[in-house]
Parts: structure tokens; sequence; C-alpha cells
């Protein structure tokens, strides 16, 4: 029975080291899907891979892929943690990759020094180091439609035109890891330039449903604006808390991932005003969400869990993930005239996006966010937010959309990436004109 | 018949006393040695060495430093996480302070803070053990992490609060950074892993091992028995966590690239804590067999499904992984609480009689 | 001298000049400490009738709360879906019982508490794969619990008493003499503190250790339930509660394994100290500092008494 144990064992290792991917079909791209529908995130994971996987299925079905190729989804679990998203990554890059969304700071970072190497875009959507919209320093990195510092300044941008910012006082709730610490600098520095102080209230990771205290500090600093990064359960049980200090919850800006259903679905009608920020619409009332809807949803081919999930905050963001990718695939396929494309091309694609209104109406996605133009030196595409408000049972978007400080942010962002690539010698950038 | 040592006289103590003193297992060590050094960089893929052989070892090792302290001295620890974190912050910060430093030297000298850390924290060790010991390592656990965040100063005050792994080069060869191919690093790594290996084996045979192994076994008998107890215990803190800094240092420096803090928390401890619990409790060899074990098992798992056909969502493959790893930790705790090296132990009893078992032997 | 002042002097001057701020963060500290008190109290449980030390106590908290929110979104009723918790509960005690403590009869500490552990991966991984990875909220009102809150003036300012907190106090409390009537009281109750003192006279009485020890798993998976349900109700139940959970060992260390007032005592005092820390001194440290402040507590705490507050001071025979 032992020696039963050891071949089984050494039948298992063996099987490991021999396993080889399967293999691609010809007519067909490769997409990896780095998700994670396990660990302390999964209700942001889960309805962000539903909708990145259900669009580029929607695509296959409804018009046979992009330029009649089609791109087979490839999901690989990482559980918001660095290794499993670094070993997805190494498991998955040779079958051909397009380009990587790892959805997690972590593993961005891990990856976006493999990127060059490797020549696979990493495209983290509105996460990530805020510095890689520097095209010029970070050519395989990209953050469409906005980082975090412009996103952050668009909020405070919202703050003013909402009677003032100068003189006040913004606390800043954030989960205490690379996430949550990324906006402080610029926060630091327009609290100068706009004429506010700011009190920082970290959260840390084990301490994200026990937020007691900082909450009692809230209290103690009697801020006049609350801001929020945070992200999983720490979303919740921010807003349960600040109710229960009666903050003024329409005076509580959540940041991008700190506006989801599953966030205010726990908190329910005493979520009532919560304020956040966003950038892909909210609902089923567009054209591609109805295709979803109809090609794979209806059909059965979806992994999500009903067809109300369809269309939730989250469920856009992933699907117009799937967007920007689809698209960069397609100005790549057009500018190169191949129809399979590499991770180069995809590069170049990614570089030359441009989502203006008159090509999301063409997507079916009419008025589902702002223009996204990328360019060799930005690689955030400019994109802006809205600010949406939570009704105590659904999102309605309460602004309109709000450009960033660009001319603040910009030389910030430049600043910083070179400060990332200054300890780098063999570093390589790219030259825009 | 494979395993006899019929024949094989020792004629002197040294002989008998020698590491492996059964012929068959040296060649068997010089064999895995040749692969390791030979074999696995001529013929494996880049896949092959980059994520499964590196991570293999880097947790190995982690795996030799928490068996000194677990299995061989008998202390219980739940922050090898937090150590190999402080290895791997050292690590950081000596190699951007000073440029110039081999890579190489600034990562075994990395272990030396992570000894250093780990002696004060080894210092309650003196007056309790047992269970109330392992919750004093979590304290150790939860600050470590603690400070890696907010001590700006252990990541040179980074926007990102990560920290990023240079390129260092020597011999003008990229050891590190996105530029390091699988095979360079992997020779790293399998070399530090292999002399370190060497060196634990035989501090644990001499006389400091001797003194952890009997502190383990009894302590107030080994103290009677001229053991003091200070030094014993500091010392398989010490030594314990500088492996594990080592390791920290190999993990983010050869293998991740780049690590925030939660690449060391308590579920890291936990996971070497597993390779240490399956593959065995004081043995080395264990460390490895646990940590291909642990690390190859969810691979293997994630690659049946599609083997045999079947769409497995990945996040049930994760879950079902979870389950199958608690089943087994019961599994042999109950079964063998030696765990994969006991049973290769056995193997080698049987193979010893093989193919004639009812032969005396 | 500004650091001493801002050690010192400082805090308790804030202390005093609000003091309906000092008296609500002691509540806060209190509540918080009574849930760390209830998962404290599953472990010391556990322990005193099988020397196991639970590592699992907090992923059962997450389990059985998991398995009443989603039998009720199955469409079962909450009463229903209580008493079914409650049975699941009991065959998990029971089947932990036959298939991994009876084998691990007299087995050493430290491989007790890994098998332990090995049971927190196997019960992460069958939840997750039942009830799903993401946080689901707490059948709050459907339980019957209260919501809402009461303001009450004190020194110029309010101090506010949320209902489901008060709730949560009460139901400790009545837990924790349920337990003692039970200890005292019943029969099942002194058999329970005969093994705890002494295995082998318990068993020479004719007293059945395997009985003895399903049933007090099966009572601290009572006790997971309703800490469960009550932390639950302050935030949401999703598995990041499990690592909250571990700050329950902390709260053993100062209460000692054994002792279920320590387990009280212990809870409260790091709930409460934990709190006054971070609002008062927390920024002196960048703050954040709840993440630690427990188990460095209990690490000082131990070079000073090993046994913890109320634990039976340990004699050391060779």
């Amino acid at each position: 029975m032992k020696r039963n144990t050891l071949t089984l064992l050494a039948a298992g290792v063996i099987a490991a080291s021999s396993w080889i991917p399967v293999a691609q079909a010809e007519d067909s791209m490769y997409m990896p899907s780095m998700t994670y529908r396990t660990g302390p995130f999964a209700g942001g994971g889960t309805p962000f891979a539903d909708g990145y996987a259900d669009y580029f299925n929607m695509l296959n079905e409804r018009d046979g892929g992009i330029n009649g190729v089609k791109i087979v989804v490839d999901e690989c679990e990482t559980a918001y943690n660095t290794q499993k998203g670094v070993e997805c990554y190494e498991s998955t890059k040779g079958n051909g990759a397009l380009a990587y969304s790892p959805l997690s700071t972590g593993i961005t970072l891990a990856l976006i020094p493999k990127a060059p190497v490797d020549q696979i875009p990493v495209f983290s959507m509105g996460y990530g180091l805020s510095a890689a919209a520097a095209g010029e320093q970070f050519p395989w990195a990209f953050v469409y439609p906005a980082s975090y510092w412009s996103q952050l300044s668009s909020i405070l941008k919202y703050i003013d035109s909402n009677g003032g910012i100068e003189g006040k006082k913004i606390g800043f709730i954030y989960l205490d890891v690379g996430y949550g610490k990324e906006p402080i600098p610029l926060l630091d520095q327009l609290s100068e330039s706009m004429g506010f102080s700011v009190a920082k209230f970290p959260v840390g990771v084990k301490e994200m449903q026990n937020q007691g205290s900082q909450w009692l500090n809230v209290r103690k600093e009697r801020p006049d604006w609350m801001i929020m990064w945070g992200w999983g359960a720490m979303n919740p049980t921010a807003i349960k808390e600040a109710a229960k200090i009666r903050f003024p919850l329409d005076r509580f800006i959540g940041n991008w991932w700190a506006g989801s259903h599953s966030d205010l679905k726990a908190v329910g009608e005493s979520g009532k005003g919560y304020l956040a920020a966003n950038f892909s619409g909210i609902g089923q009332d567009f054209g591609a969400v109805q295709d979803i809807l109809k090609y794979v949803v209806n059909e059965g081919k979806s992994k999500v869990g009903s067809p109300d999930d369809v269309g939730n905050v989250l469920y856009n963001r992933g699907m117009f993930n799937a967007v920007v990718l689809a698209e960069a695939i397609k100005v790549a396929q057009d500018t190169t005239g191949k129809t399979i494309i590499d991770g180069a091309d995809m590069r170049d694609g990614l570089e030359a996006i441009n989502l203006d209104q008159a090509r999301l109406t063409e997507l079916g996605l009419e008025g589902f966010t702002g223009d996204v133009q990328g360019s060799c030196s930005d690689h955030e595409g400019n994109g802006s937010i809205f600010i949406q408000q939570w009704s105590g049972s659904d999102w309605e978007k309460i602004s309109d959309l709000i450009p960033p400080m660009t001319d603040v942010v910009r030389p910030m962002l430049e600043e910083a990436a070179e400060s990332y690539v200054s300890d780098k010698p063999d570093w390589k950038g790219q030259a825009c004109s | 018949m494979l395993y006899r040592e019929a024949g094989q006289f020792k004629t002197s103590y040294a002989a008998d006393q020698a590491m492996l003193p059964i012929l068959q297992d040296r060649i068997g060590i010089l064999v895995i040695l040749l692969v390791a050094f030979v074999g696995i960089p001529v013929f494996a893929t880049d896949f092959f060495m980059g994520s499964i052989m590196i991570p293999f070892l880097v947790f190995a090792l982690a795996a030799v430093g928490l068996n000194i302290l677990t299995g061989y001295a008998g202390q219980l620890s739940l922050g090898t996480g937090a150590f190999m974190g402080v290895g791997a912050y050292s690590c950081y910060k000596i190699t951007t302070l000073f440029p110039d430093t081999n890579i190489i030297i600034a990562i075994l000298l990395s272990g030396v803070f992570s000894a250093i850390i780990g002696v004060i924290f080894g210092l309650p060790s003196l007056r309790i053990k047992g269970l109330y010991l392992a919750i004093t390592t979590l304290a150790a656990q939860f600050f470590l992490e603690w400070c890696f965040i907010r001590i700006g100063w252990l990541y040179n005050y980074n926007d990102s609060g990560a920290i990023e792994v240079p390129q260092r080069k020597i011999f003008d060869i990229a050891v590190t950074g996105a530029s390091a191919t699988p095979m360079v690093r992997y020779l790293v790594i399998v070399s530090i892993v292999a002399v370190l290996s060497l060196v634990a084996a035989n501090v644990l045979r001499g006389r400091i091992g001797r003194s952890w192994m009997m502190i383990r076994d009894m302590d107030i008998a080994a103290e009677l028995m001229g053991i003091r107890p200070l030094y014993a215990k500091l010392s398989a803190f010490a030594f314990s966590s500088y492996y594990c800094g080592v390791a920290g240092a190999l993990m983010v420096f050869m293998w991740l690239g780049s690590a925030e803090v939660e690449a060391f928390d308590i579920n890291h401890s936990f996971l070497v804590l597993f390779m240490v619990i399956i593959g065995g409790m004081g043995s080395i060899l264990g460390c490895f067999l646990g940590a291909a074990f642990i690390w190859v098992l969810p691979i293997v798992m994630r690659g049946l499904p599609s083997l045999m056909g079947l769409d497995i969502l990945a996040a049930t493959t994760e879950h079902i992984t979870n389950i199958v790893i608690g089943v087994l930790i019961i599994f042999f705790l109950i079964v063998e609480p030696h765990g994969l090296a006991r049973l290769w132990q056995i193997g080698k009893e049987k193979l010893r009689s093989w193919p004639f078992p009812y032969a005396s032997s | 001298m500004e650091l001493l002042n801002s050690i010192f002097v400082a805090p308790f001057v804030d202390m005093a000049a609000y003091p309906d701020f000092l008296i609500q963060v002691i509540w806060e500290g209190f509540v918080a400490g009574v849930l760390y008190s209830l998962i404290a109290l599953g472990f010391v449980l556990i322990y005193k009738a099988s020397g196991v030390f639970n590592f699992a106590q907090g992923i059962m908290v997450v389990f059985s709360a998991l398995a009443l929110v989603s039998l009720h979104e199955a469409g079962v009723p909450a009463w229903l879906a209580v008493v079914l918790a409650i049975g699941i509960m009991g065959v998990l005690a029971v089947s932990i019982e036959r298939l991994v403590l009876r084998k691990l009869v007299n087995q050493h500490d430290a491989i007790l508490l890994m098998a332990t552990i090995g049971l927190t991966l196997i019960l992460k991984g069958v939840g997750e794969l039942i009830f799903g990875g993401e946080p689901k909220p707490m059948i709050t009102e459907q339980l019957g619990l209260p919501t809402g809150s009461t303001d009450w003036e004190v020194f110029d300012g309010i101090v506010i008493f949320q209902h489901i907190d008060i709730a949560a106090a009460v139901i400790a409390v009545l837990m924790v003499m349920a337990l003692g009537v039970f200890f005292s009281k019943t029969r099942i109750g002194r058999a329970l503190r005969a093994v705890a003192d002494d295995h082998q006279a318990a068993l020479s009485v004719g007293i059945s250790l395997h009985q003895i020890w399903a049933i007090v798993w099966f009572a601290s998976g009572i006790v997971a339930l309703v800490t469960g349900i009550m932390w639950g109700a302050r935030s949401e139940v999703s598995f990041a509660l499990e690592i909250i959970a571990l700050k329950a060992l902390a709260v053993l260390i100062l209460g000692g394994f054994t002792s279920i007032p320590g387990a009280i005592v212990g809870g409260l005092l790091i709930g409460i100290g934990e709190k006054l820390f971070e609002v008062y001194w927390g920024a002196l440290f960048g703050s954040g500092v709840e993440a630690w402040f427990a188990y460095v507590l209990a690490l000082i705490f131990l070079l000073f008494r090993p046994q913890g507050l109320f634990g039976e001071r340990i004699i050391e025979r060779v």
C-alpha cells in the first residue's frame, strides 16, 4: 500500500512536468483571464471575471470573433495572491497570450518588468501603478481609462464643485496595502495647492471587517468629506460604520473599486446616499449588454449566477476591460493587416486605441463612458469619471463626466515614472514625438 | 537487492559517521545533483524551471528553516512568512544602498538580519513553550508585517509600497530582474539551496543539532545533562530564521521580481508549515518532498480537468485543492506523522529485501 | 519632550476634554471584546475537554454563519435555518470526533493543533465550494435581532449605542450563564468537567470520552454560530472574518487556555485596550497598531505570567 502511494506520487510529479497546456487552434487567439473567484476579495473578482469572459464569448457567438478570429478566454485563478498570479502568468504566456489584466496591484507590479521581456502588454484598467500612464517610460503598460491619481483629482474636483474644498478637512480611509497607499502622494500635493487638510485612516487587511477604531478616529477628527480607497469586505463594513457614527453618507465618496453592487447589497437601505466614482456605465440598457444576454447568458454559456447580475457595476467593468482589449485587437488587425496578431501588435493596438463616442455607439455602448484615446505618451487615455449614488437599492448616476486635472497630475505621473526607472539602468522606454 | 549494504565495511569511525554511509545513497545523491545541475538546465522548458523548480527550491529552503526550528528543536513557529519577509526586505535594502554588492553575497547576508530578528522573537521561548510559544510567533508575524507597511525606509518610500527587484549582473549575466533567464536564476538558486542544505545536514548531526534534538525530546532532561537551553533555543531560532530569510530573499529576487507585504502574510507561514508536516518533521529530505508535493499538487490539479477534457471552473479546482491538502494533512498526521520522508524510509527498507521480502535479513 | 508629552499627557487631556467620546471608545472596545471573548470561549471549551487547540474555531464561525445565510437565501424560513445550521454544526462535531480526534488520541499537542489547521483548510474549501466566495449580508431582521440605535446625551455630547451591539452583549452574557449552568448542574456538564480534570479517571468511572468530545465540539459549534451571527450583523459574512478570529488566540494567552472567565476578561481587556491604544496613541506609531497590539500585549504578558491570568499554574515534572 505504501509502495502504491509512492508510485502515485511519482506519477503525479511526472504528470505535472509533462503537462503541456492545450495547444491553440490556428484560427483563434488566446486571451488569458486572471480571476479571483476565491479568497477574501472574491466578491469583487467574480462579477468582473464574468463580464470579461461573457463579452469575448458574445463576440465569438455573434460575430464569429474579431475579424473572423475567435478569442479563447482562459481563466486562471489567482485568489488575489501575487505568487499564484505570477505562476498563472508564467504558465500561460507561452500560449500566445495577447495581454494580461491582472486585476491586482501586486500582480501588476510583478508583471510590469516582465512585459517588455516577453513582449506581452499589461493592461491594468484603472488600477496598478499610476506612473504607468507615462507611455514614454512604460511602453508595455496601460491604465486606461484613468490612473488612480487622475481619478482622485476628479473626485476632488467634484468636492470642490459641491460647496468648495478650500479650508475643508478631507478624511482618507484606505486599505493599507500598495493599492490603498497609491494616491497618497497626489493627495498630499493637492492639499497644499487646493488648500484643504487631510486626515488618513489606514485599514489593515486583517482589520477589514473590524473598523471600529478607524471610525472612532473619524469621529474624533471630524472631517468634512471622506474619500475611501477600499476593496472587498472593507467597503460594506466602512459604509455601515459611517452610518453608525452618523457621518453624512452623501459626503462619503468611494473610489471606483468601492462602489459596486456587491458592496452595497450587504448594506442595503442604510447605505442610502453613499457616493462612488465610476467610469463604466451601469445597467443593462446598452446594446452590447443586451447582446451578451441574448447570445451568452440566455444560452446558458455564462458563469454568471443570475441574469440580474448582468449590468452590475463590476460586471460592466469587467466587460469594459474586454471591450478595450477587443478594440485593441481590432486596431492591431487593421493596421498590421494580419488576422492573427501577437503581443507586440497588441501593444501597438492598445496604444493607438480611440474609443470616442461614435465608436462606443457602434459597439453598442452609447454613453457608457467618456472618450478614451491613447497615444504613445498617454497610456491612461484621459478618461473621465462620473459620480454615482446609492439609492438604497441601486446605483444612480448623479454627475456628468468629470475630467481629471491633467495639468497637475501629468507632471507628477512623469516624475513618478522617472523615479521608477531611475534605479533600473537597463530599462527601455520609448521615444514619443 | 537494490539497497543491500552487504559487503560495505567501515574501517574507521569517520567512515561510520559519514553523512551517507551507504554506497547506494551516495550514488543516489550524485544522480540527483547531476539531474539538478545538468539534466534540468539542458532539457527542461522555461516554464518548468521558472514556475515549478524555482518556487519548489525556495519553499524547500524555507521548509528546511522551519524544520530546524519545529522538527529538530521542537519550537512550533507560525511566523515563517514574516521571517522570510525580513530576508527579502534586508536584501532589497542592501542591494539598493550598495548597488555594487554582488547579489549572491547580498542574498546570503540578508539571512543574517533575519537571524537577528529571529533571536529577538525567540527570547520568549526561554520562558514559554509549546502552544503558547506558537502564538507568540504570531506576534512576530503580525508585528513584522505591520513594520513592512509602516516603515517607509524599508521600501525606499516607494509610492506603491512594494519592493521591486533591480537588475543585477554577475560577469555581465543578468541574475536578477526581468531579463534574467529562468535558467540563470535556476542555477543560482539550486547552487545556494544545495550548499545550504548540505550545511544544515551537517549542523544537524553535529553537536549543535544534537542539543536541539535533546531540547525537543525533553528540555528539562537536556538541561540536567548540561545543555544550555538559552544557547540551544536561540541558536535554533537564529539558524532557522537565517534559512527562512535567505529563502525570502530568493523568493523575491529570483522568482517573483517584486513583492508587497501580502507575499509574506500568515497564509504563507502556513503553507511552509504544511510542507514540513507533509514532508516529515525532523527530516531534511522531507522538506524537499513536502515542498515538491504542496507546490506541485495545485499545479497538477489545475491541469487535470483540461487533461481529462472536463470543463471545471478554475475556482472550483482551487477549492478542491484546498480540501485535498487539508485531508492529506490530517491523513498524514493520523497514518504517518513522520510524513513523506518516513514513507521513503519504509520504501528503502522494502527495497533492501526486494524481491524476496520473506528472506531473513 | 514633545514625544513624552504626546505619550503621557496629550492622550489623557484628550480623554478628559471629550468624556463622551471616551465612553464611546470604551463601549466600542467592549463590544469588540465581547465578540473576541465568544471566539475564545469556543477554543476554551474544546481545549478543556480534549486538549485540542482548535485552530479551526475561526473558520467554524464563518462556516456556520454562511450556512445559516445560504439556507435562508435558498428559501428556508429564518428559524428553520437556525435549527438546520445548528444541525450542521452537530454533524460536523460528530464527524470531526469520528474521523479525526478518535484517531489522534494521545498525540502531541502540536500534532493536534496541526490537524485542526488541516481541518481549517477543508472547511474553507467546502464552504467556498458550497456557499461561494462572495460576502453575504447577515439576515439580522429576519432573525428578530434589533437594528437602529439609541443616543445617550452626556457631558455635552452624545454616545451612540447600536441596538445590535447591546443585543450581542446580552446574548453573550446569557450564553456564558447557560454554559455555566450546563457545566455545574447537568450530568453531561459534570462529566465534561471530570474529563477536563483527568481523562483516565473519567474513563474509569464510565464516562465516554468520544461522546464528551462530540458534545464539546458541538457546543463550540453553537458558540461559533452565535459569534458569526453577531459579527455578521456588524459587517457581513465573508471568509475575511476568519482572520479576525486569530485575535482570539491572543485573548487565550491573556486568559489562559482552560479558563472560561479568563476568556471573557481577556477578550474584554484586549477589545477595550486596543481601541483605546489605537484611538489615543495610534497616531504616534502611524496608526494601524490594532493589527499587532493584541499579540504583542500577549507576548509581553507571557514573559511575566506564562500561564495566563486565570490559567492553572504550570508544574513541570521530569
